[in-house]
């Protein structure tokens, strides 16, 4: 990248790079191919050599404003035009211009007989020539390994090429020598003995059925370079390695919130849903629902306002319409007012790169805010899982760079671990979503949980996914001591639950009035036993009244009887008591 | 019955004799194997064509412009105008034999 940052000073020191104009070589190569040098480019037939160069040399004259020269061993100036035309390349008016000399070398071993010591200096003034004419910067030597077979003298044409890639390095300019692939060294004639500087390998491989080309920086003197094998395509606009651009972990971060579109699914993201820009998986087997929460998630996004792609897989876009317009989801007024776009593709229409490249372009036209690449897993039919993983990273890595939040369904296979079945590309994502079937009581039913989400406090809790003619809705799945239950033995077992509410309620009842009238007989009972208590009282008063009328009365007698006796003593007034006393104690 | 090589003989004494050889010879600068290269042609014409001939000598250090026409990749090259076909000789033309056979002097055995 070229930014300026502390780092630029040593760059000045390291070998000066000459930028191929190529989407992503020179992200590879930190910079381009190295100036004034020769680099070699080898590769077996149809994996892009030649367009490599002339696209080389395009770039250089059109962007860089570096004139070039382009000698061809194999196709004619005419037949090289309306080749590259094809790409967007007009190599013919860049000829009319000036900034680019088209020299066709016409060798033909039948026409030459050998007589004694020669050299090649006439292929040295022309292209001497070509590059002056012009003050090229650039050279392209497609492909040298022609002479070999033109020419019967090895030797000669060894130390020769020896001299030319010499005086190529005298003269400046860098040059680009295609070469073609050999069985047991890079290129057939060894012309890597020559080239040492920089040696770029294309390769087009052909894996279950889909070609995928590949470059690979072999050697790269004098400077860093990656090493591994990059995916690169031939597109309408020349070549691209690897389309996105950035493959570093620093892309900035939002703070902000957007609506997953289901209202109870927001809830469970702490009442917010995702982050904006963040990725989403949504993982699940067939018909749990995924494609209708990825329609959810891009109409809430299309309501606000921003700009929905969808990615169609499976489907083409009428058919999602339809199928989102029978459960409330209208989505053809927003396809309308253009805030929503349907790219729809079958997986196995070309290779990953192809889909990558496309998908890209598509992002760049339309400038969405939110992506949604319905299923991901289709992209597999058209690659090894390695490299979808590969492209989903790229793709992912560009997304997030530009702050586009995406969501990726994905089809799970029935039988194989949901958590395990992801083309490792889960641990890639921010926000994984799972839904799943539930299958029990002659019935299937869909649940939903939240198996990560970076960043934010989320349920951990399963819902019950609900579809219906008014959209999705979650509720509470059942828990209980027989596991989670969803649909009809949900609400079975919810109407269970009250009935047995009912029940105890009665009981409870019931217990309450047994208790009442239990008091109210107790409460009797005391009264009862106070009444007779208090009757006893009032006979025992009745007859202390009666003992002591008689006491009077007797008294009274017996005081009549002693006057009567004329008795003279006291003690008979004293002693009647006692003897009442003593009676009253038997 | 003539045989075929004496009918071709007879067809090459024919055309020697009825046109005018027109040769080309490219250098690239003084060079000892220009030099030779020269002094081998002229030897062979003066054996061979006593007098029909014509020879331009092109040194491309001097005219660069005049490689691409003819093609010429080697040096020193030895070009056959006339008669046609055109026909490329390549080295210092010290191989007479060869030389001969190139430009169609003599029939290879």
């Amino acid at each position: 990248m070229r930014t300026k940052s502390p780092k630029i000073v040593s760059a000045a020191l390291r070998l000066p790079k000459c930028p191929t104009g190529i989407q992503g070589l020179d992200e590879i190569t930190d910079g381009g191919l190295p100036r004034g040098r020769p680099t070699l480019v080898c590769g077996g037939a149809g994996c892009g050599k030649t367009l490599f160069a002339a696209e080389f040399l395009v770039r250089g004259a059109v962007e860089f404003s570096e004139p070039g020269v382009f000698m061809s061993f194999e196709e004619t100036g005419s037949e090289l035009k309306s080749n590259v035309l094809s790409l967007g390349f007009d190599l013919a008016g860049l000829v009319r211009r000036k900034q680019i000399v088209l020299e066709y070398v016409y060798v033909e071993r039948s026409e030459i007989q050998e007589t004694g010591e020669y050299d090649l200096e006439g292929l040295f003034v022309r292209l001497n020539h070509a590059i002056d004419s012009i003050g090229a910067k650039r050279v392209v030597l497609d492909t040298l390994e022609a002479l070999f077979a033109g020419l019967p003298n090895e030797a000669i044409l060894r130390s020769e090429l020896r001299r030319l890639f010499r005086w190529l390095k005298e003269k400046g300019v860098t040059a680009v020598i295609t070469a073609e692939r050999g069985r047991e060294q890079l290129t057939r004639h060894g012309l890597e003995e020559y080239v040492s500087d920089c040696v770029i390998l294309l390769d087009h491989r052909v894996n279950d059925q889909i070609a995928t080309r590949h470059l690979r920086v072999v050697k790269y003197r004098g400077a860093m370079h990656s090493t591994n094998e990059f995916p690169f395509l031939i597109g309408d606009s020349g070549i691209s390695v690897l389309p996105i651009t950035s493959l570093g972990l620093n892309y900035e971060v939002s703070n902000e919130r957007i609506s997953t579109g289901i209202p109870r699914l927001d809830t469970m993201f702490g009442g917010r849903g995702f982050f904006r820009g963040s990725s989403i998986l949504l993982t699940g087997t067939a018909g749990t629902g995924k494609t209708i929460t990825a329609s959810c998630f891009a109409q809430a996004a299309a309501l606000r306002g921003e700009r929905v792609l969808f990615f169609a897989f499976e489907e083409s876009p009428h058919q999602i319409t339809r199928n989102m317009g029978s459960i409330g989801l209208d989505l053809d007024p927003l396809v309308k007012r253009g805030l929503m776009r349907f790219h729809a593709s079958r997986p196995t229409l070309y290779g990953l790169e192809m889909h990558l490249a496309t998908m890209f372009k598509e992002i760049v036209a339309f400038k969405p805010a939110v992506v949604v690449v319905d299923p991901i897993t289709s992209l597999l039919a058209a690659g090894t899982d390695a490299e979808t993983k590969g492209m989903v990273t790229r793709l992912m890595d560009y997304l997030k760079g530009a702050g586009i939040t995406t969501m990726f369904t994905s089809l799970t296979h029935g039988g194989q671990s949901l958590e395990h079945s992801e083309i490792a590309m889960s641990s890639l994502m921010d926000t994984w979503l799972l839904l799943q079937d539930f299958e029990g009581n002659g019935e299937r039913n869909r649940v939903l949980y939240v198996l990560k989400s970076r960043g934010m406090s989320h349920s951990n809790q399963v819902r019950e996914f609900l579809i219906s003619d008014g959209g999705i809705d979650l509720v509470d799945a059942y828990i209980g001591p027989s596991g989670v239950l969803t649909g009809a033995s949900r609400v079975a077992q919810a109407a269970r639950e009250r009935a047995e509410a009912l029940i105890d309620n009665q009981e409870a009842a019931r217990r309450k009035r047994e208790l009442e009238r239990k008091r109210s007989t107790l409460e009797r009972q005391i009264a009862e036993l106070r009444s007779e208590h208090e009757s006893e009282e009032t006979e025992l008063e009745r007859m202390d009244e009666q003992v002591g009328t008689q006491t009077r009365v007797l008294t009274a007698e017996r005081t009549e009887l002693a006057r009567l006796r004329h008795a003279d003593s006291e003690t008979v007034k004293d002693r009647a008591p006692s003897k009442l006393k003593r009676g009253r104690a038997r | 019955m003539k045989t075929n090589a004496v009918r071709r003989t007879e067809a090459a004494s024919r055309r020697r004799s009825a046109k005018l050889w027109q040769l080309r010879l490219y250098v690239a600068g003084q060079t000892p194997k220009s030099l030779a290269a020269f002094s081998n042609l002229k030897q062979i014409c003066e054996s061979h064509l006593n007098g029909r001939y014509s020879i331009e000598v092109i040194d491309l250090i001097e005219q660069p412009q005049l490689s691409r026409g003819d093609q010429i990749l080697a040096v020193p090259t030895l070009v056959r105008k006339l008669p046609e076909p055109v026909r490329k000789i390549i080295g210092d033309l010290s191989d007479t034999n060869r030389v001969l056979v190139g430009l169609d002097l003599r029939a290879a055995d």
